[in-house]
């Protein structure tokens, strides 16, 4: 089971519920990352695959009580967004003639 | 007492994350999807964390489950609205129905500073 032993109660059975539905959301973004159509709907769907990566690692912060997992999603936030904005700079000059 | 706050909060936000990743899934363009994943997603992200928050042991702990947060919500609508923006300009299709302003064209023909010069488009 992917809880920890130490959480228990109320508690394991909303994290299990919240990584049911993480995991949801993963499978809709990455199906959008893999349909495209076109280059813009893929850099939103791997905005969205990191955003769910992020909130997966603060639940994974309250599974095992390890606080390392919160400056990974920090680490991960910035990364993230830095790819972000380099792939609108180059959306932005390729005039959407990409992959269609 | 705390156990219950959270797991409250921690459900509410994966039921937010999950609306976000449908949106994402389900919506008609590039646009529509950015909106479903900027918007749901950061309140889902924000619940997560304010659930860590209430279970943090010290107060050191909450200010940096505090910083996910921030961090997100300050780079999230930076980032979305790039991408919007150079969807625009790049001519990604959209939705059927969907209304421009009075002079949007002029910003989408105008062509970034120091660019390559760009190919013509098919339709021109």
């Amino acid at each position: 089971m992917i809880v920890a032993t130490e959480v228990t109660g109320v508690l394991a059975a909303a994290l299990a519920i919240a990584t049911i539905c993480l995991v949801g959301a993963l499978l809709a973004a990455a199906w959008r990352l893999w349909v495209g159509p076109n280059l813009a709907d893929r850099v939103v769907a791997l905005d969205m695959v990191s955003m769910v990566m992020v909130v997966f690692l603060v639940v994974f912060k309250l599974v095992t009580g390890n606080n390392a997992y919160v400056y990974v999603a920090i680490a991960l936030a910035l990364i993230a967004f830095l790819a972000t904005v380099a792939f609108a700079n180059y959306i932005d000059r390729s005039r959407g003639d990409s992959d269609e | 007492m705390s156990d219950w706050i959270a797991a409250a909060l921690l459900v509410a936000g994966g039921f937010f994350c999950l609306v976000a990743g449908l949106g994402v899934l389900r919506f008609k363009d590039t646009y529509q999807r950015m909106h479903a994943s900027t918007k749901a997603g950061t309140l889902g992200l924000g619940l997560v964390c304010l659930a860590a928050m209430v279970k943090a042991e010290t107060w050191g702990n909450v200010t940096e489950a505090f910083f996910v947060f921030l961090f997100m919500i300050a780079t999230a609508p930076v980032g979305s609205h790039l991408i919007g923006r150079a969807a625009f300009r790049a001519r990604i299709a959209e939705a059927p129905g969907t209304a421009h302003d009075p002079g949007s064209e002029t910003f989408r023909s105008h062509t970034t500073p120091g660019a390559a010069p760009s190919r013509p488009l098919p339709g021109e």
